[in-house]
């Protein structure tokens, strides 16, 4: 075992990939020599050579395409965008391709290839630079999209989506990603996509999170006990496919539930959250099920972020509104 | 003064680039004689030295962590001094994100480049810059914008050119090819101005592209293109005039690479010490674009330079100023992060807003 954050558990599991399959490559803008700007890749590219750690041109759509063609020709390609704004020019090859080539040849060419997008606010960045796009790419049939919030799981979903036969949106809540220290494994371990993880066990209510908010989550979870509420908190893991079972099972006990996401609020992740709970569970509810989200806005620049990224204190605030409903 | 024969000789397919003075900043041809006045070549000067001194003052307010971010423009500044002789009212400035002595000349305020880079939208407003778009932060989307911008200006009939910036990095967008392609079939007046500095943050040009020189691209798209020494203030202010001129007598697009260097680093949280050397650093120091007008101007002797240390301290104090204006400004208000987003503000927003509101006033636990 070694602590490691966020950043270091992704670099192991790209090493631990990079070493095992010959068949992995990484490639994007300033991943090579730079190591990447937020160093995820630091070093990988002395260790594994430059025809397998690689800076592209600066063009995210030929970044995705291009890892299509890899992928269908037998290779295992992990690209990164650089910032979450910056896979809108590749939207075009992950909607209309890299989702679909399965389908659209019945089988005969697959993409098993991974997009590491580093994304999400609360970093003091420019315009484009703070998106949470994870809905969308969670409405685009034929994509996994899997968003860690710890360096455990960061290591072990990234190995899992490198080696699952389908393209998998890697989402990496860049806020957190030195904000975790744990102990991690050093040894090759796999965390099955697409199930949650229950974080802390509780009775009256249910918060669904993921990403950077499960750390704030957290924090409401222990003002709520303050006030000698139980409350039980589910980290998704997997935006899609998403773990009925154990949302099923939690809200069935609870009674209670709330949906915490950094991203707007209409048609996002939170909205086909509730209805899992509604489908699932709406015998046992007392409240209706809630959701704190992103306001329906432009994620504002640093100066205005504050009223955007959602703090414990308004998880706290929606906890104690459900609990006394 | 450069114009379309000189465009012939200065083929890009034979990699030659037009330039007028040499690293000290003697004409490289001895009958050549500058297109700008005494006067203008010092007020150039002095333009330039402002730019400088507000980019390291800029840095240097970031460091006290007092602005989240910055691009610096050190020994790019030639270009934008040069477009900023050339542009016009009228004209519009489509921005990259790394080209300040032109927006200054557009009539951007300092403090509105400090509001900006504070992290407040309102450092986008440019009140005072007519026909200047904001800061493009995905890279080369602008360059498309501004062939639309030029699509209304001849569907108008109104006598106007666009000036439209992209890096090196940006020429490997799909929005730069595309944009080059609907600039020359639908004849715009747009000139698109290279600023090829040798790296897209730490990539180099020669991993962006295994053409020998950028404005190559657009030769492939049938627009008059050339390479121009980009720390030459007297040579980019030549090809900026003929490119508007050219532009606006209804030719079409013009394509300008300036080659330049970026001196400092990629934004304030870049090092460039992981990717280049401390030579090639040295070598292009020999190119720097003061230095390079200040050796003309000491020759010619059209202004004492030895005056510029007094110079700087007064534009630190003016930027200095500026940027207390920016630091000052209004506490950012909750209605901004709403009001804008649609002309008339959606039921449902105004429900969010109110639902935030309620939380400030009743946290601290609902009674
Ligand atoms: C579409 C897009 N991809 C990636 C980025 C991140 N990024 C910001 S600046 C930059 C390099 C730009 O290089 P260049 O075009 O040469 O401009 P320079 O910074 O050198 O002025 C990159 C990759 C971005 N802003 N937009
Ligand atoms: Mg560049």
């Amino acid at each position: 075992m070694k602590v490691m954050n966020m950043v270091q558990a992704i670099n192991d599991a790209l090493d631990t990939m990079l070493t095992e399959d010959k068949s992995v490559v990484v490639y994007g803008e300033d991943v090579g020599v730079e190591g990447g700007v937020f160093r995820v890749t630091e070093g990988l590219q002395l260790k594994h050579g430059a025809a397998r750690v690689f800076d592209s041109p600066l063009a995210e759509s030929a970044i995705a395409g291009t890892a299509l063609g890899m992928a269908i020709a037998g290779m295992k390609p992990v690209i990164e965008m650089q910032f979450d704004g910056f896979s809108y020019p590749a939207f075009n090859q992950i909607l209309s391709h890299i989702s679909r080539f399965r389908n659209r040849t019945r089988g005969k060419f697959t993409v098993p290839a991974v997009i590491r997008i580093p994304y999400g606010g609360g970093i003091n960045a420019l315009e484009h630079h703070s998106e949470s796009p994870e809905a969308y790419f969670g409405h685009t049939p034929g994509l996994k999209v899997v968003i860690p919030s710890t360096p455990y799981d960061a290591k072990g979903l990234l190995i899992a989506a490198i080696e699952d036969p389908d393209p998998v949106i890697f989402m990496e809540p860049k806020r957190i990603y030195r904000a975790i220290k744990q102990e991690v494994p050093e040894e090759k371990y796999n965390i099955p996509i697409g199930k949650a993880r229950v974080v802390n066990v509780g009775e009256q209510l249910t918060i669904i999170a993921y990403g950077a908010m499960i750390r704030e989550a957290q924090k409401a979870i222990v003002m709520a006990k303050q006030k000698g509420w139980s409350v039980e908190l589910i980290d998704l893991r997997s935006i899609w496919p998403i773990d009925r079972d154990t949302i099923r099972e939690s809200v069935r006990k609870t009674g209670r539930v709330l949906i915490v996401t950094e991203a707007s609020q209409s048609y996002g992740a939170a909205a086909e959250l509730i209805s899992i709970v509604n489908e699932e569970a709406f015998l046992s509810l007392e409240a209706p099920p809630a959701r704190l989200t992103g306001f329906d806005t432009v994620i504002p620049l640093p100066l205005g972020e504050k009223y955007y990224i959602i703090s414990p204190e308004r998880i706290f605030f929606e906890i104690d509104k459900l609990i006394r409903y | 003064m450069f114009n379309h024969e000189t465009l012939d000789k200065y083929s890009p397919l034979e990699n030659k680039i037009f330039q007028l003075i040499d690293d000290d900043g003697m004409p490289l041809d001895k009958k050549w004689k500058p297109a700008l006045s005494d006067k203008q070549i010092i007020q150039a000067y002095k333009d330039l030295l402002f730019e400088r001194t507000a980019d390291y003052m800029a840095v240097s307010y970031q460091r006290q962590g007092r602005m989240f971010t910055y691009p610096p423009n050190l020994g790019q500044e030639a270009i934008h001094i040069a477009t900023g002789m050339v542009i016009k009212e009228d004209d519009w400035l489509v921005p990259d994100f790394r080209e300040l002595g032109a927006w200054l000349a557009k009539g951007v305020s300092m403090r509105e480049i400090f509001l900006y880079f504070k992290g407040n939208e309102d450092g986008s407003r440019f009140v005072n810059a007519k026909r200047m778009l904001p800061v493009s932060v995905p890279i080369a989307s602008q360059l498309v914008h501004a062939v639309g911008i030029g699509y209304a200006m001849n569907y108008q009939k109104e006598k106007a050119v666009v000036f439209a910036f992209v890096g090196d990095g940006g020429t490997s967008e799909g929005d730069f090819h595309e944009a080059l392609n609907f600039a020359a079939v639908w004849n715009v007046p747009v000139v698109f101005i290279v600023q090829n500095n040798q790296f897209a943050i730490s990539v180099p040009i020669k991993t962006q592209t295994k053409s020998q020189n950028l404005a190559l691209k657009g030769v492939a798209y049938a627009i008059p293109s050339v390479l121009v020494d980009g720390n030459d203030v007297f040579a980019m202010h030549e090809v900026l005039a003929f490119a508007r001129d050219h532009a606006d007598s209804g030719k079409g697009p013009v394509l300008i690479e300036a080659r330049t260097y970026r001196i400092g680093a990629h934004t304030t949280s870049d090092d460039p010490t992981k990717y280049r050397t401390k030579e090639e650093e040295a070598a292009w120091a020999l190119k720097d674009p003061l230095k390079r007008l200040k050796g003309y101007i000491e020759a010619k002797k059209l202004f004492d330079t030895s005056g510029e240390e007094a110079l700087v301290a007064e534009y630190k104090k003016k930027i200095d100023k500026e940027f207390e204006a920016a630091e000052k400004h209004p506490e950012y208000p909750l209605d901004d992060v709403f009001k804008y987003m649609y002309q008339e503000m959606p039921s449902e927003l105004r429900r969010q807003k109110n639902a935030y509101e309620n939380y400030l006033q009743n946290k601290g636990g609902a009674k």
